[in-house]
């Protein structure tokens, strides 16, 4: 998998959704946006826009009814999720809950967990990085929320792929813990540079570490631009309401 | 759809199905090859007398379900509404053993109950008491069987409940009975038609009871049809008609019980152990433990007439028998092997129906899905003999067919426990899929790696508990073993029915004894070996 | 974990493997309790064996219906040289079968009756009856008419002739006492028929249990509880107009057409080293010459005043028949 053709892409690819249209049966959602490269873009816009559904297209979980995502270029609308250079951190259900940290981070280098040196040296210092050294045989009930979240970035680091997809992953935890994973992904991002897709419900979130920003309304891109100019007020209508009602 | 294809899960789906698939039609092949010269026997079966069987076949079916499933539904609420009832974790497991006992033991016990020589006579006072013989005993039987079963699952779906519900409920301060309209009952309104149609399916293929407690030909199945048209007439084609026609029957009851919202295999889930926030009231509490004592009682009756009687042979003896002993080996031998068989069937068919609707989670139900959903359940109305039969004829030409006698009766054991094993892998599948499949997709794990990395660390227990339960099902069995038996395969239940057959009555009933133990210790070590399993994962 | 499943699997490959293979064999396929430990097949393999110098491989099933059916299963390519135990009512369908060849010549059998058939041998014999407890029933029908006849609150236990040999014998009985008039006399039994099981097991079972105080059996099931349990609680009612004969009977297949040992098997099962096992393992009277004299148990047993039978064409031929106008009277 680490030799894949997508994987060896530059690091942080652009991601393109392409006249993507889906739908569950119901009114069409309709993408057609594209993502910089190497950029942090926060992804909002109210319940039932489709924010998650945009991540779960560019993660391959669904398939586009018509149109086509494309990452660093490349084609990837019917690949599976496996063969995408993306990796994704969800809101909750991130580790399996029988096996032990360090084997939840290893699944990210083989899914067999037949691990060479290189691999569990990778994880160890993907570990001390997320500041989960000493942590390695406990099982994800023994630590707490944002513990578990860390071990997914952790799993992130060891995978190494050029998009990382974030599905509002720290909205469970506290204001001060969240400001903490925040700077981590920040930090990641400082050193690896890779496409963060970045789904929240929080302004500050967005602000404190968005650099693009793009509003979803009613199953539409209803507006991209930089994520301060947005807070600078220059973002649409609709998105001065919904940050309105939000806070 | 490209994925669908070859996700793995499906093609073991398929493969599953395309076994039990040749497994019946391969039977059918072979019934109708021989009886093709033959096809009167086809047209024979229409005679007027067929009207009434089926008549008394589906009306016994339909009464069984209904008395069964009726009364469960409350000794369901009253077990969930007690999660502390002194006991409660081993009722739960004496009400597994009721089917897995051969029916003629469960009749025997049955009858030194409420028989005309039996204890309840003995109160009412001799003589008067007239027994149980006709549509009563048949009811009552299958009620034995039946009641605990459908608690049992009825359980399951109540403590599918959410704990937020239960502790909203409590805060908005709901009775009893308001708790039982909004939330308990929307659960088992779900589940109801689905376990009524298990019940109703066992019910229409009873043989055994139906002859013993029937009193007569007035009381007759197509199963008593079938097992005279293959044992004393020997005329295939005619078999094979009457089969037919007790699937057609069951499909259309099937059928209607899926307008009412069935899912055959059913959607309950794993008992989980929850805090309950509960507050029962004191006269509510005595109902209930009256209920479960009542439940009880009619279930542990029979089964305790069944230890007294063993109790009286002499086990000594017995448990030194090389004949006992072998005949236990291949009880066990071959009820592990068809365990095995019905559980990797089982797990097969739950990771394709998973993974298909997963797949057309917004279109509408395939014909592979539907057949993988509720078509494995249909085989627990294919007589075993007619299975047996089948494969008989059919591979005379090719081999030794003595050799294929445990082999047969571990494949047809397998499959007709597949609807158990179903029910007790599916919801735990179903909801470790939930949490795990879009990690597994991310990360790329299939196949063989996310069969021991993931899926059986959190199916060790339901598939355990999946195991013991086929297994005691092939261990009662006299279906295949009644046409397979001869003295190089010999189980337990037929022995028992040869001790029955020379005067040895005595041995008969510890022979029962030793049967009923057996699958005793069974379910004890599945709910064991699940709990111990569960914690160092 | 590991030597338990090396355990069952080894288990498994000896359940599997079935019986060995050896050389000069004779195998006979018979019913389960011909081969039981206290059935006559330990003595009868004993003798034979040193006699022939051959391996004698026992098979058994079930019953006589079982049997029929198993060498009707395998057909032509069964293994069997000789099937012992059918019955005269399933002759006609086993020679209809053509899986069964002519025997050679027999002597010193004898049944009631006589015998003369070309295809099958007979070993023993008996006579249905109905036996009673009596604890429980002080005055016995003395005839079939009585029994049929009596009050409805003395209940017997009856075997299904569609299931049971023993149940198609009571058919039978009943047909060759009534004639015509079978379905009356059945509409009249019936108010006293407790219960109709699928074999002889499960009725002697209720019986034994005290369900009933009637059961249909043999006139020998006396004998066992005499000799095996000492007691004489259940006993045989004598019927006046007669008991309906039961002759079993062995015959040799087309296989075993080929074997010289079967034939050496027929003559010997005739013999009294084969007779004089019959009676008190296979609890049944022998159809050939004994060396040793009957248990006196056999003397106390009800010795039929006149011997019922149809032959087994007429069985055959009508079979169908009368188990419909049964069904029509006890399904109503």
């Amino acid at each position: 998998m680490r030799d894949s053709a997508a994987s060896r892409l530059e690091k942080g690819a652009p991601v393109r959704l392409d006249k993507v249209s889906f739908s569950y049966g119901e009114a069409p959602l309709v993408f057609d946006v594209e993502f910089a490269a190497a950029k942090i873009t926060a992804i909002m816009g109210p319940s039932g826009s489709g924010k998650s559904t945009l991540l779960n297209l560019v993660a391959g979980f669904e398939t586009p009814q018509s149109g086509r995502v494309l990452i660093g270029g490349a084609d990837v609308s019917v690949e599976p999720p496996s063969m995408r250079p993306v990796s994704m951190v969800f809101q909750e259900n991130n580790l399996f809950a029988h096996l032990t940290v360090a084997q939840n981070v290893g699944l990210g280098r083989s899914p067999s967990l037949r691990l060479t040196e290189a691999d569990h040296a990778a994880i160890t210092e993907a570990l001390e990085r997320t500041g989960l050294a000493g942590k390695e045989k406990r099982l994800p009930r023994e630590l707490s929320g944002g513990e578990r979240q860390r071990v997914a970035l952790a799993r992130v680091l060891v995978r190494d792929r050029p998009v990382l997809l974030l599905d509002e992953p720290f909205a469970s935890l506290g204001p001060a813990l969240r400001d903490d994973m925040l700077d981590m992904v920040a930090a990641v991002h400082a050193e690896r540079g890779m496409t963060v897709l970045f789904v929240t419900h929080q302004p500050e979130d967005a602000r404190r570490i968005g650099q693009n920003m793009v509003f979803l309304d009613d199953g539409l891109v209803a507006a991209t631009g930089k994520a301060d100019d947005f807070f600078a007020g220059a973002g649409p209508e609709a998105f001065r309401r919904y940050i309105g009602a939000s806070t | 759809m490209q994925r669908a294809t070859s996700d793995p899960r499906i093609t073991a789906g398929i493969a599953a199905l395309a076994a039990i698939a040749l497994l019946i039609g391969g039977a059918f092949a072979g019934l109708l090859f021989e009886g093709v010269h033959d096809l009167s026997g086809a047209w024979a079966a229409f005679d007027p007398y067929l009207l009434r069987v089926v008549r008394f076949t589906l009306w016994q079916a339909a009464l069984s379900a209904l008395l069964s499933v009726v009364p469960a539904l409350f000794v369901a609420r009253a077990l969930s509404r007690h999660p502390r009832f002194p006991g409660r974790a081993f009722i739960l497991q004496l009400f597994a053993v009721p089917l897995a006992l051969p029916a003629i033991v469960a009749a025997l016990g049955i009858l030194a109950l409420y028989g005309r020589a039996g204890y309840f006579a003995g109160v009412i006072g001799g003589g008067s008491w007239p027994g149980i013989y006709g549509l009563s005993g048949i009811l009552v039987a299958h009620v034995f069987f039946n009641l605990p079963l459908a608690t049992r699952l009825f359980l399951e779906a109540l403590q599918t409940i959410p704990t937020d519900q239960w502790r909203l409920a409590s805060q908005l301060g709901m009775a009893a009975r308001s708790a039982f309209r909004l939330i308990e009952w929307p659960t088992l309104r779900a589940a109801l038609p689905g376990v009524a149609g298990l019940v109703f399916m066992l019910c229409i293929t009873s043989f055994t009871i139906i002859l013993t407690l029937g009193g007569g030909p007035a009381a007759t199945t197509l199963e008593v049809g079938i097992y005279q048209a293959l044992r004393f007439d020997f005329d295939p084609a005619r078999a094979v008609t009457l089969t037919l026609l007790q699937i057609a029957l069951t499909f259309i009851v099937m059928l209607a019980l899926t307008r009412l919202g069935a899912n055959v295999v059913g959607d309950t889930n794993l008992p989980v152990a929850q805090r309950r926030y509960l507050s029962v009231g004191g006269g509510e509490t005595w109902l209930n433990a009256m209920l479960i004592v009542l439940a009880l009682l009619f279930v542990v009756g029979p089964m305790a007439a069944t230890v007294m009687a063993g109790l009286g042979a002499d086990l000594d003896r017995l448990a030194g028998e090389a004949t006992v002993r072998q005949a236990t080996l291949t009880s066990v031998v071959l009820g592990f092997l068809s365990a095995l068989l019905s559980v990797m069937l089982s797990l097969a068919l739950t990771m394709a129906r998973r993974a298909l609707a997963l797949n057309s989670r917004a279109g509408r139900k395939t014909l592979l899905e539907h057949a993988a959903d509720t078509g494995a359940s249909f085989v627990l109305v294919v007589p075993p003999i007619v299975v047996g039969a089948g494969w008989f004829l059919l591979l005379r030409h090719v081999g030794d067919v003595f050799a294929i006698a445990p082999v047969m009766v571990v494949t047809v054991n397998a499959v007709m426990a597949m609807p158990f094993a179903l029910r007790a892998i599916r919801p735990a599948y179903d909801a470790a899929s939930e949490r795990h499949e879009r990690l597994c997709a991310q990360l790329g794990i299939v196949g063989w790696n996310r069969l021991m990395l993931v899926d059986w660390p959190s199916l060790r227990r339901p598939l355990a508990t999946a195991f013991a339960f086929a297994m005691a099902l092939s261990l009662g069995d006299l279906g295949v073993i009644a046409l397979f038996g001869s003295d190089s395969v010999q189980t337990l239940p037929y022995l028992l029915l040869a001790r029955m057959g020379s005067y040895r009555t005595e041995d008969a009933a510890g022979l029962a004894l030793l049967l009923g133990l057996v699958c005793l210790s069974l379910i004890v070590a599945a709910h064991w070996l699940g709990r111990e399993k569960l914690r160092d994962a | 974990m590991r030597t338990l499943l090396y355990a069952l699997v080894s288990a498994a490959a000896v359940v599997l493997a079935g019986p060995a293979l050896a050389k000069d064999k004779l195998t006979v396929y018979t019913y389960e309790s011909f081969t039981a430990d206290w059935g006559p097949g330990p003595v009868v393999k004993k003798e034979f064996e040193a006699e022939c110098g051959c391996d004698v491989e026992f098979v058994s099933v079930a019953d006589g219906v079982a049997l029929l059916n198993r060498v009707r299963l395998e057909g032509a390519s069964t293994k069997a040289d000789i099937v012992l135990g059918l019955d005269t009512n399933l002759t006609a369908d086993a020679k209809a079968s053509g899986l069964f060849a002519p025997h050679g010549p027999v002597t010193d059998v004898n049944v009631p009756g006589g015998w003369s058939d070309d295809t099958f041998v007979p070993f023993d014999y008996g006579y249905f009856a109905v036996v009673y407890d009596t604890e429980k029933l002080k005055t016995p029908p003395k005839s079939l008419k009585e029994l049929v006849e009596g009050s409805a609150d003395d209940k017997i236990v009856i075997q299904d002739p569609r299931t049971s040999t023993p149940g198609l014998g009571l058919l039978l009985w009943v047909k060759s006492v009534y004639g015509d008039k079978a379905p009356e006399a059945w509409a009249k039994l019936k108010a006293k028929v407790l219960t109709v099981t699928p074999g002889w097991s499960e009725a002697y079972g209720l019986f034994t249990k005290g369900e009933a105080p009637m059961v249909l059996s043999y006139t020998t099931s006396p004998a066992y509880h005499m000799v095996a349990e000492n007691t004489e609680r259940y006993q045989a009612a004598s019927f006046e107009e007669g008991e309906y004969l039961q002759i079993e009977v062995a015959g040799i297949t087309t296989t075993g057409a080929k074997n010289p040992l079967a034939a050496e098997f027929m003559a010997f099962m005739t013999g009294p080293k084969f007779q004089d096992a019959i009676p008190e393992t296979n609890w049944m009277f022998p159809a050939g010459k004994t060396d040793k004299p009957l248990n006196p148990a056999f003397g106390k047993l009800v010795k039929p005043t006149k011997t019922l039978l149809f032959s087994s064409e007429e069985v055959a031929a009508n079979r169908k028949a009368w188990v419909d106008e049964w069904l029509a009277v006890m399904s109503k």
